[in-house]
């Protein structure tokens, strides 16, 4: 297989490439052959949109865990001030 | 402005922030629970060392991550063989062996996730859990620290024992098994 047709068929490398620069930094070198790829990729221009929306809504769900809902129950906060205070007379 | 520790209000201002905090995080109820109290514990252990720059929460937070940390490098050590090789297989059926092209079956196609604008539902949201849950520990961990907690890529390496170059496979392989998984089940 030519140099050129390998970039055109390999997604499992084109895929990698567009994980890593979404995250940090490839050479120009990569740049340029995951150019080429997606050119004539389908596929890959789809998956690198959803990698992008991935990041995004991941990000969001860990935010939206923090918004207040998630609680700890009463009795439980109670004992635990407590073995504070416990630990705090101790000093 | 400086801060000031005041560890008889650290229950009622911060315990629901910092379980809410361990619980995305380790996905284990009991375990996040222990993970709040020795927070605490080994917070008062320390506070000579606060020094007032961060706020207490801030203070209490840097605690838990350092212990969830610890939880992530425990869990992925034992079974980093096994539970990592079934999802490498998993994921190697995705592509043509020998040009490394998608297989039809399993290459991307839309899911109404591709517009920048969309709607996120509460049904696509648990779909997204389900999936993150079923990722081998140490790539959960990897992807976490780097897109939630937004760690740099050299204190990962570090605090879990993986090179830079492992680094980015894992980083890539969680995306590739986490866009798998909902595709298969968000129809």
């Amino acid at each position: 297989m030519s140099y050129l047709k390998k970039i055109i068929h390999n997604c499992k490398k084109a895929t990698f490439l567009i994980d890593k620069k979404e995250m940090g930094s490839i050479s120009l070198r990569e740049h340029i052959e995951l150019r080429i790829h997606l050119i004539g990729c389908s596929f890959c221009r789809i998956y690198g949109k959803q990698s992008r929306a991935i990041n995004k809504m991941v990000r969001e769900l860990f935010q939206s865990a923090m918004q207040p809902g998630i609680k700890l129950d009463d009795d439980f906060k109670k004992d635990l001030q407590e073995r504070i205070e416990e630990e705090l007379n101790k000093s | 402005m400086s801060h000031l520790l005041n560890p008889h209000q650290w229950v009622a201002a911060h315990a629901d922030y910092l379980y809410a905090y361990a619980i995305t995080r380790v996905n284990d109820d009991d375990q996040a629970k222990d993970l709040v109290q020795e927070t605490f514990l080994a917070a008062l252990q320390k506070t000579g060392g606060f020094e007032g720059r961060s706020s207490e929460r801030t203070w209490l937070t840097a605690i838990l991550k350092n212990k969830i940390i610890d939880v992530y490098r425990k869990k992925s050590s034992g079974l980093r063989s096994s539970e990592v090789k079934e999802a490498e297989e998993e994921q190697n059926s995705f592509f043509d062996e020998e040009t490394g092209h998608w297989l039809k079956e399993y290459g991307p196609r839309e899911i109404g996730i591709e517009d920048k604008d969309h709607i996120v539902s509460k049904e696509f949201e648990h779909i997204l859990t389900k999936c993150l849950q079923k990722l081998p520990v140490l790539w959960k961990s990897v992807f976490t620290m780097k897109h939630i907690d937004e760690e740099t890529t050299d204190t990962i390496c570090a605090e879990l024992k993986v090179t830079p170059s492992n680094f980015w496979v894992i980083i890539h392989r969680a995306k590739l098994n986490l866009r798998a998984c909902l595709q298969k089940n968000w129809i």
